[in-house]
């Protein structure tokens, strides 16, 4: 196998080969995190650093690893990183913490994280694997920040914090969409969006 | 020594081990002093908005300090009602810690023979009081911590009451582990300003007489005055609000301390 570029590494997750549009995982906290620009923004670069920090350490352990115990190892790894970030988070963005509240721990989780330290990290070289990380944190972020986009704009009228559409109930004119700030609407956003990904990119579609 | 045998498996293991507590407990002990001062200024914030003096502005740490030199932080004996000074009392009121005192036998004192019911055995002995003071200096409420049992949590929070001190002003809760979309709805805006109006007795402060509290479905008529609608799908947790407020303002509670501080406001407003 040539040693993968590292334009490709970044950007392929991206669109090409999204974890959560073609992969489809880590839905649940692309759910949860998403009414709002700011929470959406700090997890996903809080999956990013994890990402890329444990597929870099566990690629830099990965020929002492013992086959047996491996996903135990990189567990740990990813749970140290993420327990981590997470008390960075309450130290220094408290605010921001507190409103997303266990969906940081919950990183430990998040597939993505996991499957790019399995797939890809156990094969490649720490460089490689740090870039491979940050590549696939960022297909997680763009669709969280698109889906978040959406959700804040029509659900509240603002983004990351500032109002934007001026709301019928404090004195102007839109009326504010409810189901977006609930669960449900992150699907179909992301629903709509894998349609318009494998629109463009028909190779993505699966066979029925 | 091979990769796959049983020897290496333990070696690994307890290296990676030992290397990722250290790295977790060093972020975690490393970065505790901010955290602690995050959380102490979350309180703060809670006070204020439960006192409802935030205004418009956002609330920065420097804002929130500014908005605190019209708060007089005074420690209470629960037991008198009188303010601990300083040096008199087996605490320091610059170091107190209530959480720490409720647990502390010495500092402590059962729930018991309340009529009210916090799902806690033991409260501490002296709580801080938050005396909100106007422009001209006088006293325009009092924010008190108030805390108790829901359904899976302590449910902590504040309760701000106006100066004549048998009206509610405002109510937060800044600390609990309830369901969220049912019990969580106690952070509900909407919900937590049904409660700003709402008169604590029916009579006066003397009169012990606890009205306020949570129904289960609308109140009606004359009990508007006193109740809010209780959380739909949330039994338990309106039940624990309904009781911590009431034994919060009971002479169990903050009662003692709420008549002497009417009474030295003159009680101008008794039977108003």
């Amino acid at each position: 196998m040539s040693a993968p570029k590292t334009k490709q590494l970044l950007l392929d997750p991206v669109f090409k080969n999204n974890p959560i549009g073609l992969q489809v995982l880590g839905i649940c906290s692309a759910l949860a995190v998403t009414t709002q620009m700011n929470t959406a923004l700090v997890m996903s670069i809080a999956v990013i650093l994890v990402t890329a920090c444990s597929s870099a350490a566990v690629s830099l352990i990965r020929h002492r690893i013992p086959g047996s115990i491996r996903i135990i190892v990189q567990m740990v790894v990813i749970a140290s990183l993420v327990i981590v970030v997470d008390q960075i988070l309450k130290a220094f963005f408290f605010d921001v913490a507190k409103r997303l509240s266990v969906f940081v721990g919950l990183i430990i989780t998040n597939c993505i994280v996991m499957g790019r330290a399995e797939g890809f990290a156990m094969k490649n070289d720490p460089k490689a694997s740090f870039i491979d990380g940050i590549g696939n944190g960022l297909g997680y972020s763009f669709v969280l920040i698109a889906v978040a986009f959406v959700r804040e704009l029509t659900g509240s009228g603002k983004l990351f914090g500032i109002t934007v559409l001026q709301l019928d109930r404090e004195n102007g004119w839109y009326n504010p969409n409810g189901l977006m700030l609930l669960a449900p609407s992150a699907f179909f956003l992301i629903g709509a969006l894998i349609w318009i990904i494998r629109t463009f990119r028909p190779e993505q579609i699966e066979e029925a | 020594m091979q990769r796959d045998s049983m020897a290496n498996t333990f070696v690994v293991a307890f290296v990676l081990c030992g290397i990722c507590s250290l790295f977790v407990s060093a972020a975690a002990v490393g970065l505790k002093p901010y955290q602690d001062k995050n959380k102490a200024l979350d309180v703060q914030k809670n006070i204020i908005a439960a006192a409802g003096i935030a205004g418009d502005q956002p609330l920065t740490a420097k804002r929130v300090e500014e908005l605190f030199k019209s708060i007089d932080q005074k420690l209470i004996d629960l037991e008198t009602g009188d303010y601990v000074e300083e040096g008199k009392a087996k605490v320091s009121v610059k170091t107190y810690d209530p959480r720490k005192a409720a647990k502390d036998p010495n500092l402590n004192a059962p729930t018991k023979g309340s009529a009210f019911d916090i799902g806690i055995g033991a409260r501490e002995k002296y709580a801080f009081a938050y005396l909100v003071k106007d422009d001209k200096g006088e006293l325009a409420q009092v924010v008190l911590p108030i805390y108790g049992k829901g359904l899976w949590s302590t449910m902590y929070g504040f309760l701000a009451l106006e100066k004549d001190l048998k009206t509610v002003k405002g109510i937060t809760f800044y600390e609990h582990g309830e369901t969220p979309g049912l019990g969580g709805e106690i952070e509900n805006p909407r919900w937590k300003s049904s409660w700003s109006g709402k008169k604590v007795y029916d009579g006066d402060v003397n009169d012990t007489n606890i009205a306020f509290g949570v129904k289960k479905g609308s109140p009606e008529g004359d009990e508007k005055q006193y109740l809010v609608d209780g959380l739909s799908g949330a039994t338990i947790t309106s039940r624990g609000v309904d009781q911590l407020l009431k034994y919060w303002v009971s002479d169990s509670g903050f009662g003692k301390f709420l008549k002497k501080l009417s009474a030295s406001q003159g009680g101008s407003n008794v039977g108003a």
